[in-house]
């Protein structure tokens, strides 16, 4: 066997565990690791600029992917830079290991320079966390890392690892360890035959079926499946915010997301159905609204992969914990082989409940306004990109609007911090698909307010070559905090108001990136198609938005699904 | 309604916390808790006792299996089962109280450990119930010192929490 240093083991293992790239920031207590990963050519290290821009390109690579992505920092601050990123991981179940360096064993304790107890700051947000206590161990706890990331309910997973884990002089016998064993972890691998079976029965004799699929029918690669059984069934889909791309956007059995910014028509058939198919999803509360009053007449059918994750908030009728796939394969056999529908007439009326439903408010927005809404802006997007570009997307009002009106076809398209709500998490994100994605276009939706927190990685973009277009949709101001202060606080603006903003102008020419800039409507789609036209070069697209345009339909506070503002004069 | 949660975790520094932080994590309660290693010395035997309704115990329990170091658990208190507490009480006993003092920690099966002159210490086992009649029983005395381990618990019968 091969005799290796703990920094050799790390490098090596990443390669042997097909990692291509590693995110991350040296420092001190990770320098025998960086000289390591300069040692081989195999895994690519990506210098960011800040740890916490890191664990977001190894997030946006996981989303895009559905495989881990990989981190690497320094102890100390380096450690707890990357903390809103796992956090964000951990609210979105994506994949994710990140290395932290550590002071040396034999300083732990003692407030050594750049010392932070990692494991204990990051314990609330990983799904799991090692300290690697002597230097052989390093290959079977970086497997198990990845294996516990990647599987069940994905996750991220903390590796801490002290720096004479690492010294170079101290070599130990490396061999990459094909298995994982751990005795006190075994992800669900099957659903409950008689509950599928349960399910089935009741989907097939549901009058007002609806059929609710969030972000973890994506990560666990059932989106095709699921396709295909609701369009068997052809039963009326909604997407969380998670799941969009989950079901075709522009399919007619398409009744857009739900929730607190969800559809008029998904927000009533949810409110009115007999019976919910949710599927890796798990009753948010930007999705139940008051959970006392939600949907009352339907029966619920939960498949999720968490056994937590069901009758948390909401109960379950019919609890079914197990891999999307397989269930869905389970159902899908099932439905094949049970007798002719007794429901048709039924289900056609629903659809005609629901169809009526869709023209009530139907995404409408002013159209007549001479400024740009940024709907309009979204749906420029949509069509200067064909519908099928990632689009990763910062947080606030243009996060809601790309949801609304980017129709996304496909799924791992849609990277967005869904959970957290993490604001900079767009252009690292951006960064990390296009990265991993070169041929295809990537575009990170933002505003003024979000891209600020994150703007130092256009330096990264320039380094790397990444050009991705940022869409900021420009309003100057911090659009949904004050359309809160609109409706909730008498329009009193407090601090949502960004004063001195950049001339993006500069900044993008002293990043040697390009930009694009709209001011009228009547420019928006040529100007739009200028910007995705130039292939290789990061383009910035300043489009200045009405700043008075407000996100609807909006859900009431505390009311039930159905009940929702639908413009700033007008409600259910 | 209170429960008897008693979780079998690996015996790794920091699964304690994972365990504990859990709890504050997620806003739910512990009342007691304690851990000390098995006779397999890489597990622990953890027993905390909590109050909550059956939606909020049954998170409790599927949110402590999600832990990567929680091996098993079982809710004592979903079966028949026996659950122990051992208290150390410091009460003063001179005078008239020192035959007072003993005659009720003779009704309450207790033990005296340890004595001077103007003090008994003194040991109880039993269901926390117990403990705190007993507590109740000595009101009129002047107690300096109240020590419980918190509740151990196991089922009773056949059934056993093991690997």
């Amino acid at each position: 066997m091969e005799l290796l240093s703990g920094g050799e083991m790390i490098a090596r293992f990443l390669k042997d565990e097909g990692v291509e790239y590693i995110y991350g920031y040296p420092g001190g207590a990770a320098l025998h690791i960086y000289d390591a990963l300069h040692r081989q050519s195999d895994v690519k290290h990506v210098l960011v600029r800040h740890e916490q821009a890191a664990t977001h390109m190894a997030d946006g690579y996981a989303r895009a992917t559905g495989k881990p992505g990989a981190v690497l920092v320094t102890s100390g601050p380096g450690a707890t830079n990357t903390v809103t990123g796992i956090a964000t991981a951990f609210m979105d179940s994506i994949p994710m290991v990140v290395i932290c360096g550590q002071v040396m064993s034999y300083l732990i304790g003692e407030d050594a320079f750049q010392e932070t107890d990692m494991i204990g700051v990051s314990r609330p947000i990983v799904k799991h966390s090692f300290t690697v206590k002597h230097p052989s161990e390093i290959p079977a706890i970086l497997k198990k890392a990845f294996y516990i990331a990647s599987s069940g309910r994905p996750g991220p997973v903390v590796v801490d690892i002290p720096k004479d884990m690492t010294m170079p002089n101290e070599k130990y016998e490396y061999s990459y360890p094909e298995s994982v064993s751990l005795r006190s972890y075994t992800p669900p691998a099957k659903g409950h035959s008689g509950q599928i079976k349960k399910a089935v029965d009741l989907l097939l004799a549901a009058k007002r079926p609806m059929i609710y699929a969030g972000g973890g029918v994506i990560m666990g690669g059932g989106a095709e499946l699921l396709t295909k059984l609701a369009q068997q069934l052809e039963y009326p889909v909604t997407n969380t915010l998670m799941g969009l791309g989950g079901y075709p956007g522009t399919d007619k059995q398409f009744v857009g997301m739900l929730g607190m910014h969800g559809s008029y028509e998904a927000n009533q058939a949810m409110h009115h159905s007999d019976l919910i198919l949710a599927i890796g999803a798990r009753f948010d509360d930007r999705v139940t609204n008051d959970p006392d009053k939600f949907c009352p007449s339907a029966k619920i059918i939960h498949v999720d992969i968490d056994p937590a994750s069901i009758s948390k908030t909401i109960r379950a009728d019919v609890p079914i914990v197990g891999p999307v796939i397989q269930v869905l394969e389970e159902m899908m056999a099932l439905i094949d082989d049970a007798p002719a529908r007794s429901n048709q007439d039924a289900i056609g009326n629903w659809w005609k409940q629901i169809n009526e439903w869709r023209q009530v408010h139907g995404g409408r927005y002013d159209t007549s306004s001479d400024k740009i809404k940024p709907q309009a802006a979204v749906e420029a997007c949509w069509r200067a990109t064909n519908g099928d570009a990632f689009v990763a997307s910062d947080v606030g009002q243009h996060q809601m609007f790309t949801a609304q009106y980017y129709k996304f076809a496909k799924p791992y398209r849609w990277i967005n911090s869904g959970g957290l709500g993490t604001m900079g998490f767009g252009l690292p994100a951006a960064m990390g698909v296009k990265m991993n994605f070169p041929e295809e276009t990537v575009v990170c939706v933002t505003g003024e307010g979000s891209i600020q927190m994150n703007i130092q990685e256009l330096s990264t973009c320039l380094q790397y070559g990444l050009p991705v277009k940022i869409l900021c949709l420009n309003n100057g101001y911090l659009g949904m905090v004050r359309q809160w202060q609109d409706m909730n606080y008498e329009g009193r603006h407090s601090n949502s108001y960004l004063d001195s903003l950049p001339e993006f102008k500069t900044l993008m020419d002293a990043y040697r990136h390009q930009y694009v800039e709209i001011r009228t409507k009547d420019e928006l789609d040529a100007k739009m198609e200028e910007a995705f036209a130039m292939k290789d070069q990061l383009v910035f697209i300043n489009c200045y938005v009405d700043p008075e345009e407000h996100v609807y339909p909006m859900q009431v506070p505390r009311g039930s699904m159905r009940d929702m503002f639908l413009s700033k004069t007008e409600r259910t | 309604m209170r429960h008897i949660i008693s979780v079998l975790m690996e015996n790794e520094p920091g699964a304690l916390s994972r365990v504990v932080g859990l709890f504050s994590q997620r806003n739910f309660n512990i009342e007691t808790l304690n851990v000390a290693p098995t006779d397999d010395p890489t597990l622990s035997r953890l027993t905390l006792t909590t109050f909550g309704s059956d939606q909020v115990v049954e998170q409790i329990t599927k949110q402590l299996n999600k832990l990567i170091d929680v091996v098993k658990l079982v809710d004592l208190t979903e079966g028949q089962h026996i659950e122990r507490e051992l208290m150390l009480v410091k009460v003063r006993a001179s005078g008239a109280q020192r035959a007072e003092v003993k005659r009720t920690v003779d009704i309450f099966r207790g033990n005296i450990i340890d004595m001077t002159p103007s003090i008994y210490t003194v040991q109880i086992v039993g269901e926390s119930d117990k403990l705190d009649g007993f507590l109740q029983a000595l009101g009129g005395m002047h107690i300096l010192e109240v020590v419980r381990t918190g509740v151990s618990g196991i089922a009773r019968g056949e059934k056993t929490l093991s690997l």
